[in-house]
């Protein structure tokens, strides 16, 4: 804690030193701006005798005016006057904002020139909480780039920034959380790293971005901090918007990239996300994942490659050793298992590929590199065409990408080749990038398109710039080494380059010819000749020295001219360059060694002169080799082997590319393209030899929508205290009740997490037993259960509002029965909760339990390994008492239409179970599809709030007759007062634009425990947003709102497959939203799923050829939208979800609620 | 990532430097000036450059060098678009990228700054979030701004970067309602010393300028959209509905943006408007050399070529150009050895060309280099590549807005090998 004391007491010390400044400042600089008249003498009186030696150097050296010159530059009023700093501070003290912002323009300007204004600090800081937002601003500006400077006096602008995390403005919230981060003193770390924690966990997804962007700043202050960094990286990196994913993985790259780990979870989301994220965010993801990508995923091309690589070898005429090594990968080969790509690879590879045609070329680069590290070979290609395409950029863009392409068509050649020649090169192009071009063009050269491209670079050679066609004829040269068809060709066209008159290409070209004779000399020694003939011509040093080596290697091919070529040069022996010099005391050499006869004179001329050359180099070879070569008495052991020693058999060269092996760098990185390991580079990892368990991906799902729904709950918390009375103090007596309706299937469930694994998966198995068991028992376990888990547990029984209202004896009676039932499953599902991953899966539960209970029972019934005729008597049984509930439920699906039945809403149901009938298997159909679904109720005032008056809703899926563009509201009204309620109606909606609302008629009387059902209608205009108005009765108003869900926007239609067909054909793109999911158990049928569907949405079953699909249509309520829901079922469990909708927020909403439903 | 920028103007004056990070000295900068004395030329200078502890990637932009310091791995690409992207806002507030408009604005060029990266990572880079954060200047606002004490950056909180599409600002309102769409295609060609293509193919964009209420939903077809052989789009482009579809269906910027970039394949023939028929060349002996060229119109599909224009870049040894022209203007400068020859219509009846002799310095060698011809033109109302607009639809809003488009092709990289 001292830190955090220290800072405590700092501000007030760093108060008292501004103090003084500013009281120093005051003093000294009494040049007031406002009268200009004094200002002069002022300001010289004011000048320490410090400023006063920083004024004379300034004189000598010319700074001080230079810096003066821009600022008057900046002065828009009169003021001509010269400028210091004081004036400056007077400035910022002002009470005038234009001043101050004057002022803290003229700072920015120095500090963008680069000068000092370090000594304004304590003047600058106290504005930080300026009003004036621009001032506040170009503070900051200041404050970020001078705290390090000066940490004590930046400490008082802290508390302007922790206020502003507070602020209820997301974007306030947002920018405060950036300065105080960006802030470089130690000394606020704790501070920082309390800050990062919790703007990680903010509402808005713009603040956690920037508490992602705030974690690189606070690890380089503190690396020390790393571990709880990455703490808050792992949460963030959980984050489903496309607003953090970039930063946060951006975060991660900088902090703590090798902790691969961390990604499993989130992979699939990241892919997922991808397409959305911000351009530069996806660059990051897309490199991160291609290093996570090889570190999970096998090699797609093991297979391949080396079947390519061998034919390459062969290609090239490869060595013996090197076909060794094909022969052992070869066996491996054959004992590889065949490859089969991880669906995970799959979706990496399918998600980036449309980002080929982003516009930004770093995204294009990065989805390339991915490809090529990733792709199986056969799909690589793709990647071409988006990267021919880069080579209309800028000119650095094009440098980058043909480094890159270079490095890709070694490998790869075929990629390119349709391509050849967009690479072909404009005499307008910059030289680095003709000769990157031409690099391309040597590796793309093959004995197809050589001719070709031989042509191209006859041209290139006529080019002005030299050094481009130095370039053109290594190139040459080096397709010449590869491509033997061309050897020839290249060499006679090579030596036409020898009459070149330009002694550069000459000379290049004499280079070049040599290591290609090198390769088989016997065959051209009327080269050799030509060659010996140019000496007489050529001066550059190099092609002189280069035609020499040439005719000492080869003199015996060229017995006659080369002791001519010899006497030549020891004529011109002094006026030689040095390298030329050493070669002729080279061939001397030679030629003395093979034919002693001719030159023996010749060579010991030429070794005097040597033996007396300026230069020692040229004076101790010629030493040395006269030793050598000359026997005499002295000469030792070594000049028996002198002709072994010159005349031995040299390697010829290797002419290969400066990009061969590049591609161990990560392609598009900045390491690749200095091909050198730059500060923080990731290794690309080689593959695995085996793949590790792909399962460490998989998501359970509950995981994070439990996270979600909690956090709904709490907001549900603060507005509806209702929900949390009866989740908190459902004591015995009240659970009981709500019991009941939750098990009715009832109860707006989305909330309860815990409780779903209780009451679903065990109860099934388990009620048979426990309802045998006595019921006062179970009630005992249930409350110590309660008592026990309620922290954690939030009582199954939560979410269901009406719970209260219903006191029918009969109800009761029900209850209670199915609390038994309940309370059994509870108990079991303690036991098992650890265990059973099952539970865990379908624990967030949003919909209602009974309705599918039946359902799931039968199918649970299934797998249990209790012999079967057991099963059946005790499933009749229970259907027997079954029944009566189910009746009940059925006909009375929740408790206040028992209270008021409503014909509509009856009839709606009934217009489901219908359609159930039709559709589904007719035995379970009666039992089991429960309307009860479809018609949830919600709370539009709770009793308490509503001074004893009670208010539910819901959304009866009826046409609102009086206008077909609103959806039907119906609402109850609940009297729990002991005096009547008067006069009871709508007042002062607040809508959206757009939305309308049609009130129900004034209920003029609701009399003690009496309720009362009305209608209303509301145009949402198709959107979700809530519908505010005032409810009123005589004596108070209510402020409620209506939002619907936005299953309930919409109204069935009624269509063919056909029509489906066609319509859905129509709303492709960006208009089709799908998702894969696993269905939830109870929805593993046909009949499961159209029920769930049918109870998300308000949609119609569409006819279906086929039972792996279920179809659904349904129109917008307001505007009359289609919307196509198709659920397509597979093996196991996975399915596909596939809404079709021109409004991609319907689509988007509705996919998430149907979602939800399936996979419970 | 990026840690420094430093503005240098051709004169190697470093003229602005911003710091994301701790400050870096200037004098890294030293490494820049070497690598660059080496290179001569601009446009030779390597765009990353091993500096030390550092790296300096660089761009040169409107004879400015940006150069950014980066002290560990990043993709080198990344930089270099941001450092566009950079020149670019540039362009946008200021009418110009140049230094004196830098120099002129520093105040809104740090602010810029300060907004597009946050620790050296791209924050705000959507134009139009910039805007509603920073208002670009202008005249009148300078005017009210030094009377009133206000200030350019935004009181509105910029919205925007909270939103699911940047790119647009919510509450537009326009009292016409425009959208215009330019296509412009270029040509990129060589053609060999008989004339005959050695490569064409065709780049195209569809610039739009799009001045809508509210937030439209436009979907733009096109009559043949199969000739588009790769194409990059503006973020705003749905991918699912072109692949499915190829329409473009997008919710649009306010303002000016590149919609869509393409490509027309090199496999599909491409129409070359014109042909060039050359003769350059010299004299063994006395110092001299000829030249002749003729252009003429081909495959033009009716329109008129326009705004023609041959660049020559002379080999060293040219000293002057004596030539007669029979349409247009030439000017042959002695110092960059550029002949100029402005040609402006071409007209099918006659042809227009260019002959005369060379003088070359006297005693030098007869060049070996063949000099190329770049040609310029432009043909208003036609796309090259044939593609045409079929419609643009509005859904969204209620208005009927207007709608126009512009066809023009250009060359590109045009040039003609003698």
């Amino acid at each position: 804690m001292t830190p955090m004391q220290k800072l405590l007491q700092l501000p007030v010390n760093a108060v008292n030193i501004v103090k003084t400044v500013q009281a120093q400042a005051q003093e000294e600089a009494r040049s007031p701006v406002l009268t200009p008249d004094s200002i002069q003498q002022n300001w010289y009186s004011a000048v320490q005798p410090e400023e006063l030696r920083n004024l004379k150097v300034a004189g000598t050296g010319g700074g001080d005016s230079e810096e003066r010159a821009p600022l008057e530059e900046g002065v828009t009023s009169a003021q001509t006057q010269p400028l210091r700093h004081d004036d400056l501070k007077e400035m910022l003290d002002s009470n005038k904002d234009s001043l101050k912002l004057e002022a803290m323009k003229r700072i920015v300007a120095m500090i963008a020139r680069g000068k000092n204004a370090s000594d304004l600090f304590p003047a600058v800081v106290k504005n930080v909480a300026c009003k004036n937002i621009e001032v506040k601003k170009l503070v900051y500006v200041y404050l970020v780039r001078y705290a390090e400077e000066q940490q004590d006096l930046a400490l008082l602008s802290i508390s302007t920034f922790q206020r502003g995390l507070k602020d209820p403005n997301q974007l306030i919230r947002a920018s405060a959380l950036r300065v105080l981060s960006s802030i470089r003193v130690t000394i606020i770390v704790p501070i920082m790293m309390l800050a990062i924690k919790e703007a990680a966990s903010d509402m808005s997804p713009y603040v956690r971005k920037t508490a992602a962007h705030a974690i690189p700043k606070l690890y380089s202050l503190d690396p020390e901090q790393k571990d709880q960094l990455i703490e808050v990286i792992e949460k963030l990196l959980a984050d489903k918007t496309t607003l953090v994913a970039g930063s946060v993985v951006m975060a991660f790259e900088e902090v703590c990239p090798e902790r691969i780990d961390l990604i499993h979870k989130n992979y699939r989301k990241l892919c997922n996300l991808l397409i959305d994220v911000e351009e530069w965010g996806q660059v990051v993801i897309i490199n991160m994942l291609t290093r996570y990508a090889r570190t999970q995923f096998l090699n797609p091309n093991v297979n391949e490659s080396l079947l390519e690589e061998s034919g390459e070898k062969a290609f090239y005429g490869s060595d013996d050793e090197e076909g060794k090594e094909e022969k052992a990968e070869a066996a491996a080969l054959a004992k590889r298992k065949p490859y089969v790509m991880d669906p995970d690879h799959r979706l990496l590879l399918r998600n980036t590929k449309p980002l080929l045609q982003s516009r930004n070329a770093a995204v294009v680069m990065a989805v390339a590199q991915l490809y090529f590290h990733l792709a199986p070979k056969a799909e690589v290609g793709v990647i071409a065409k988006a990267l021919v395409r880069l080579m209309r950029s800028h000119s650095e863009v094009q440098y980058v990408v043909l480094q890159n392409v270079a490095t890709m068509t070694i490998k790869r050649r075929g990629m390119f080749e349709p391509y050849l020649k967009s690479f072909y090169i404009r005499s307008t192009d910059p030289t680095q990038i003709k000769i990157l071009k031409l690099e391309v063009l040597t590796n793309l050269a093959n004995e197809t398109n050589i001719s070709t491209i031989l042509r191209e670079f006859q041209t290139y050679i006529k080019s002005m710039d030299k050094d481009f066609v130095a370039a053109t004829i290594q190139a040459i040269g080096r397709c010449a080494t590869n491509i033997g068809e061309v050897r020839d060709t290249c060499l006679n066209g090579l030596v036409q380059l020898l009459s070149n008159r330009d002694e550069l290409v000459v000379a290049e070209s004499v280079v070049v010819i040599k290591k290609l004779l090198q390769m088989q000399p016997e065959q051209h020694s009327d080269i050799i000749k030509h060659m010996a003939k140019l000496t007489d011509n050529i001066q550059v040093p190099m092609a002189r020295a280069s035609i020499l080596w040439l005719i000492g290697e080869y003199c015996e091919h060229v017995p006659k001219i080369a002791p001519d070529v010899l006497r030549k040069m020891a004529k011109t022996f002094t006026n030689e360059e040095d390298i030329v010099k050493l070669q002729i005391i080279n061939l001397a050499a030679k030629l003395y060694l093979t034919n002693s006869k001719q030159t023996k004179l010749l060579t010991q001329y030429v070794l005097n002169l040597a033996k007396y050359d300026q230069n020692y180099d040229i004076r101790d070879r010629a030493r040395f080799i006269r030793q050598l070569i000359v026997p005499t008495d002295k000469s030792g052991a070594l000049s028996k082997y002198a002709k072994k020693l010159f005349l031995a058999l040299k390697p010829a060269p290797v002419l290969e590319s400066p990009f061969k092996d590049r591609d161990h760098f990560q392609l598009g990185s900045l390491s690749h393209l200095l091909n050198a390991k730059a500060g923080g580079y990731q290794e690309l990892p080689d593959w695995p030899e085996t793949a590790p368990d792909p399962s460490v991906r998989n998501v359970e799902v509950p995981e994070w929508t439990k996270c979600s729904s909690r956090e709904k709950r709490k907001e549900k918390k603060v507005e509806k205290p209702f929900y949390s009375d009866s989740e908190e103090e459902s004591g015995p007596t009240e659970s009981a009740d709500s019991e009941s309706d939750s098990a009715s299937g009832s109860g707006s469930g989305s909330e309860s997490e815990e409780s779903g694994s209780g009451s679903e998966s065990e109860e099934s198995r388990e009620e048979s037993e426990s309802e045998q068991e006595d019921k006062e028992d179970e009630e005992d376990k249930r409350k110590k259960k309660k008592k026990t888990d309620r922290g954690k547990v939030k009582a199954p029984a939560v979410e269901s509002p009406e719970s209260e209202e219903s006191s029918g004896a009969e109800e009761k009676n029900r209850a209670q029965k199915v609390k038994g039932r309940r309370s059994g499953s509870e108990s079991e599902s303690e036991e098992e909760e650890e265990s059973e991953s099952e539970s865990s899966r379908s624990e967030s539960e949003s919909e209602s339990e009974s309705e599918s209970d039946t359902d799931a029972k039968k199918k649970k019934k299934a797998p249990v390994t209790k012999p079967p005729p057991k099963q059946a008597k005790k499933e009749s049984k229970k259907e027997k008492k079954e029944m009566s509930l189910l009746d009940l439920d059925d006909f009375e699906p929740t408790p206040s239409p028992q209270v008021t039945p409503v014909n509509n809403f009856l009839s709606s149901s009934l217009v489901t179970d219908l359609e159930g009938l039709s559709l589904t298997d007719t035995v379970m159909a009666p039992t089991t599809i429960a309307p009860s679904g479809s018609v949830k109720t919600y709370e539009l005032l709770h009793r308490i709030t509503g001074e004893g008056l009670g208010v539910e809703y819901c959304f009866s899926r009826q046409p609102f007759s009086p206008d077909a563009h609103m959806v039907a509201v119906q609402i109850m009204f609940t009297n729990n007062t002991n005096a009547e309620t008067k006069n009871l109606h709508v007042e002062d909606p607040k809508l959206q634009s757009g939305m309308r609302i049609k009130e129900f008629p004034e209920i003029e009387l609701l009399p003690p425990g009496e309720m009362v059902t009305v209608v209303m209608g509301i145009d949402f205009c198709d959107s979700t947003q809530a519908a505010n108005f005032q409810l009123c009765t005589h004596i108070r108003k209510f402020f409620v709102s209506i939002q619907p869900p936005v299953g309930e926007l919409m109204m069935p239609v009624f269509m063919t497959e056909n029509e489906f067909k066609k319509e859905q054909g129509q709303l492709m793109g960006m208009n089709e939203i799908s998702e894969k999911l696993t269905l939830g158990e109870k929805c593993q049928n046909e009949h499961g799923i159209v029920q769930r569907v049918t109870s998300a949405a308000n949609v119609s079953r569409v006819p279906c050829g086929s039972d792996k699909e279920c179809r659904f249509a349904g129109k917008t309520v307001s505007s009359g939208i289609l919307v196509l829901v198709t659920v397509a079922t597979k093996e196991e469990r996975a399915a596909q979800l596939t809404v079709n909708c021109e409004k991609m927020v319907i689509g988007t909403m509705l996919v998430k609620d149907i979602l939800q439903a399936l996979t419970q | 990532m990026i840690h420094s920028l430093f503005l240098i103007n051709s004169s190697s004056d470093i003229f602005l430097e911003k710091h994301w990070k701790s400050v870096i000295s200037r004098s890294v900068c030293d490494y820049f000036f070497e690598v660059q004395e080496k290179a001569g030329e601009a446009e030779n200078v390597p765009p990353v450059i091993h500096a030390g502890h550092h790296y300096l990637i660089n761009i040169y932009r409107e004879k400015i060098f940006f150069v950014s310091v980066i002290q560990s791995e990043v993709p080198p690409l990344f930089v270099i678009e941001f450092l566009h992207h950079v020149a670019e806002t540039f362009q946008d507030y200021f009418g110009e990228c140049s230094e004196s408009a830098i120099k002129d604005n520093v105040v809104i060029v740090y602010e810029l700054l300060e907004e597009m990266l946050d620790n050296g990572f791209p924050l705000a880079t959507e134009s139009n979030i910039l805007k509603e954060l920073i208002k670009p200047p202008n005249i009148l606002r300078s005017v009210v701004n030094s009377i009133t004490g206000s200030c350019n950056v935004g009181e509105t909180l910029p919205t925007g970067q909270l939103s699911t599409i940047p790119w647009r600002r919510a509450g537009v309102k326009y009292t016409n309602n425009e959208a215009y769409f330019d296509v412009v295609e270029e040509i990129d060609a060589i053609l060999d010393k008989t004339g005959s293509v050695v490569f064409a193919e065709i780049q195209g964009v569809i610039d739009a300028c799009v001045n809508l209420t509210g937030m439209p939903d436009l979907t733009l077809s096109f009559m043949n959209p199969r000739l588009l052989d790769d194409v990059s789009f503006h973020p705003c482009v749905r991918f699912k509905r072109w692949e499915s579809e190829r329409v473009l269906s997008f919710i649009p910027p306010d303002g000016n943006f590149r919609l869509l970039s393409y490509h027309v394949s090199a496999q599909n023939l491409v129409a070359i408007p014109i042909y060039v028929k050359q003769n350059i060349s010299f004299f063994e002996t006395g110092s001299s050399g000829r030249l002749d060229i003729t252009v003429g119109p081909k495959q033009t599909m009716g329109k008129t070529v326009e705004a023609v224009f041959v660049t020559i870049n002379m080999p060293k040894v040219v000293l002057s150009a004596n030539l007669t022209a029979t349409q247009g203007n030439y000017t042959y400068n002695p110092v960059t050895k550029t002949l100029v020859w402005d040609i402006g219509k071409l007209s099918q009846q006659k042809l227009p060309n260019l002959k005369g002799s060379l003088t070359l310095q006297c005693g030098a060698p007869k060049p070996e280099e063949s000099p190329s011809l770049n040609i310029d033109l432009k043909i208003q109302q036609l796309a090259i590549s044939g593609l045409k607009v079929n419609r643009l639809d509005m859904y969204g809003e209620k208005y009927k807005p207007f709608k126009g488009v512009k066809y023009v092709s250009k060359a590109g990289k045009f040039q003609v090998r003698t």
